[in-house]
């Protein structure tokens, strides 16, 4: 053991420096806050609310808990990245493709797409997407039906909902036909790797799934009907749709923005994975018969995503820290209902920001993992 | 395990970080504010990020507004000059971490006093300058003109973090209206979203209704219906646990009140100095020594009302002349018939 002063010292220092540090701030906020009487605790989670948020995925109102107020700007900004993330990647997986298309004008096209979206602040794309929708959309008097049923108002989207009879065998019809399908791709790469067989795996899948939830109906006795929104009138001029389901304004316009925004990211990310895997092992694989498409998919992408997978995932946390902006168009997301609201009605700043950096903090290491997890799955395992 | 490590490291950090909030340096000594206010030459003013009649600022960044007056008036009570002050625009939701954290020494910004304000988040309140009550906005082809008129379904358009979503929910529930409440960060945000026809109603003090009308694309296709669901008493906020710049701030704005009620105005200020009324020459400087118990000079009230005006001169000018409520209902003084009644300078 012989320990050099001059190895440990500086990071001895700098430890102790941290700690002072965080403990001068500490010791400052505690003494602060007692000068002025602010309690510090986290009681008021369980308190009734008392107010109202526009759209929620559970049952809320003003007389359920600020931590049930939590939960609800939790699952919003949830639901807002999963459309997002979703979104994103089918287009940036387009796009990314399209700008190495050899077609002059889809190329161009998509390189335009890919600079005019990711060169405007977002925020600004925001506003735009949200204000330019509420002036271009009809109110809802106005509004033309689409397909009869669906109509895009200026007060929101509104579809008809669903109403089922015997939902859970249909349910199970679904699940059953995910079990199968994933039981015959098993057995296909089987009996690709040992006899060399290829199974038309794509077209049983879509039988199948499209077959089991079609017994169903036909045997099972499950039934499905529509609930059609219908228009009501408020008052002279001021109307609304009712039934159905309806999807606010906000949501949408947050939505398409961020999509557009981080899908000209993530098509980058596609191009430079395609573009990374050499020339040279496509040219091998054309050699030895392999159609352009079974090039892509059996040799090229699965080399591209290892190179497209890590910085997607920026992309995806990007995403989900973005949608905080939500705030700026009234979509009811944690910044807004919990970092904004109930943290008005409550006064307890410290507390809340807290929760909500460490809610933050967790989305995105939950993201991460995930694709850290992916990323393992995918990466060239040594034989 | 191991395999997240770094983020197992960052989450530890990040917990570290949760208890390490400061605000500004210890040990309130008495009147901190003041001397620091002195020190640096400006009083720190938080207002509204543009309410006409409030605190709205011109294209040149000048700030008008009867919030803004009083913020002028204490400007002149402790470093003499009325345009001493830097305004800090918050919106509704920032306002009170920015007076209890330092970065203001005034909060005066259309905000209701309520009984958790005062008493909850290291907040005191030192008086009411606008008597207000929140009201709704509709538009006049839609054919309401009363509240009694609303329909389940409404949409409403208002601000977050404002009592006013409170009042909101009070009101629809009390009546059993189901409602869809739509609440923007920013005012600018609500009017906008409110004109473009998202929501059947705005609502907001009634005030704040009156001066944003006057941003709508065409004002007079909007009204404000008669009823008043709520009580808001607007007014200055301080900082908890500074009882003299408290007392300062609470008697500037009672000195422009009680000037206008013994017809003192910053044209004839000086002349007062000589009337025979002790209560009037206390209010300009002449008699006793109203100013020592804050640690100010003499004509620190004759200052306010020379450079600022009385409460009736402020409200004319900003509120009444730019048409936005001309007439002052409650916020006329008691001898009027209205609800104006300050305790006397002596």
């Amino acid at each position: 053991m012989n320990f050099k002063l001059k190895d440990i010292g500086p990071q001895l220092m700098t430890v102790i420096a941290v700690v002072l540090v965080f403990g001068f701030f500490t010791y400052n906020a505690q003494v602060n806050m007692e000068n002025r009487g602010i309690d510090f605790g986290y009681g008021f989670l369980s308190q009734e609310s008392s107010f109202d948020v526009q759209f929620s995925l559970i049952e809320y109102d003003g007389s359920h808990s600020y931590f049930r107020a939590y939960l609800v700007g939790l699952l919003n900004t949830i639901l807002v990245s999963v459309i997002g993330i979703f979104f994103a990647t089918i287009l940036g997986v387009v796009v990314g493709i399209a700008r190495l298309s050899p077609n002059y004008l889809i190329n161009k096209f998509a390189a335009f797409y890919v600079e005019f979206f990711r060169n405007i602040p977002l925020l600004l794309q925001i506003f735009f997407w949200y204000f330019a929708a509420l002036r271009a959309l009809p109110l809802p008097q106005d509004a033309e039906a689409i397909f009869g049923v669906t109509f895009l108002t200026i007060k929101g989207l509104y579809v008809p909902a669903f109403i089922w009879q015997n939902f859970n065998i249909f349910f199970y019809s679904i699940v059953a036909a995910i079990i199968a399908i994933i039981i015959i791709r098993i057995q296909a790469k089987r009996l690709q790797e040992t006899q060399g067989k290829q199974t038309p795996v794509l077209f049983i899948s879509i039988g199948l799934i499209l077959i089991l939830p079609l017994l169903s109906f036909l045997i099972g006795g499950v039934r499905l009907s529509f609930e059609i929104p219908v228009l009501k009138q408020l008052a002279t001029t001021s109307f609304i749709y009712e039934g159905g389901v309806s999807l606010p304004p906000e949501l949408i316009a947050l939505a398409l923005s961020l999509s557009l925004y981080t899908a000209t990211f993530i098509a980058e990310c596609v191009r430079a994975g395609i573009q990374g895997v050499g020339k040279g092992q496509k040219e091998a694989a054309a050699s030895i018969g392999l159609t352009p498409n079974q090039v892509l998919k059996l040799v090229v992408m699965p080399q591209a995503l290892r190179i497209i997978i890590p910085p997607t995932t920026n992309q995806y946390l990007n995403l989900t820290k973005n949608s905080s902006l939500a705030a700026a168009i009234a979509y009811p997301d944690l910044v807004l209902v919990f970092a904004g609201t109930a943290l008005m009605q409550t006064g307890k700043a410290i507390e809340i920001v807290s929760i909500t950096m460490f809610t933050y903090l967790s989305l995105s290491i939950s993201i991460s993992i995930l694709m850290n997890w992916y990323n393992k799955k995918i990466a060239i395992q040594e034989k | 395990m191991f395999k997240y490590l770094k983020q197992l490291t960052s989450l530890v950090a990040m917990v570290a970080v949760l208890f390490t909030f400061t605000t500004e340096t210890m040990a309130a000594k008495k009147s901190k504010t003041l001397k620091n206010t002195q020190k640096k030459g400006f009083v720190r003013c938080g207002v509204s990020q543009g309410l006409p009649g409030f605190s709205n600022a011109d294209a040149a960044g000048n700030w008008t507004g009867v919030d803004v007056d009083v913020c002028r008036a204490v400007a002149a009570a402790v470093l003499g000059d009325a345009n001493k002050v830097k305004f800090t625009p918050l919106s509704a939701k920032e306002r009170f971490t920015a007076l209890t954290s330092g970065e203001i020494d005034i909060l005066s910004r259309n905000t209701t006093w309520t009984l958790s304000r005062d008493a909850d988040i290291g907040l005191t309140f030192v008086g009411v300058n606008f008597y207000d009550g929140q009201g709704f906005m509709v538009r006049k082809s839609s054919g309401i003109t009363s509240t009694s008129q609303f329909k389940n379904g409404i949409s409403a358009c208002t601000n977050i973090g404002t009592t006013t979503e409170l009042n909101m929910r009070d009101f629809f529930n009390s009546r059993g209206i189901s409602y869809e409440p739509v609440a923007f960060e920013k005012a600018d945000e609500v009017v906008a979203a409110y004109d473009a026809g998202r929501c059947d109603t705005y609502t907001t003090d009634k005030s704040g209704l009156a001066a944003q009308r006057t941003k709508m694309k065409n004002p007079d296709e909007h009204i404000v219906l008669p009823e008043t669901i709520s009580k808001e008493p607007l007014g200055p906020v301080v900082r908890q646990g500074d009882s003299v710049w408290e007392d300062i701030v609470r008697w500037s704005l009672n000195t422009m009140i009680e000037a206008e009620e013994y017809g003192i105005t910053s044209a004839n200020a000086d002349s007062m100095k000589t009337s025979d009324n002790p209560q009037i020459k206390r209010l300009v400087g002449a008699e006793g020594e109203m100013g020592a118990a804050f640690g100010l000079d003499n004509e620190w009230n004759l200052r306010i009302i020379k450079q600022v005006g009385n409460y009736g001169e402020s409200y004319k000018r900003n509120i009444a002349d730019t048409g936005i409520l001309p007439d002052r209902g409650p916020n006329e003084l008691w001898t009027k018939g209205g609800i104006l009644y300050v305790p006397p300078s002596r």
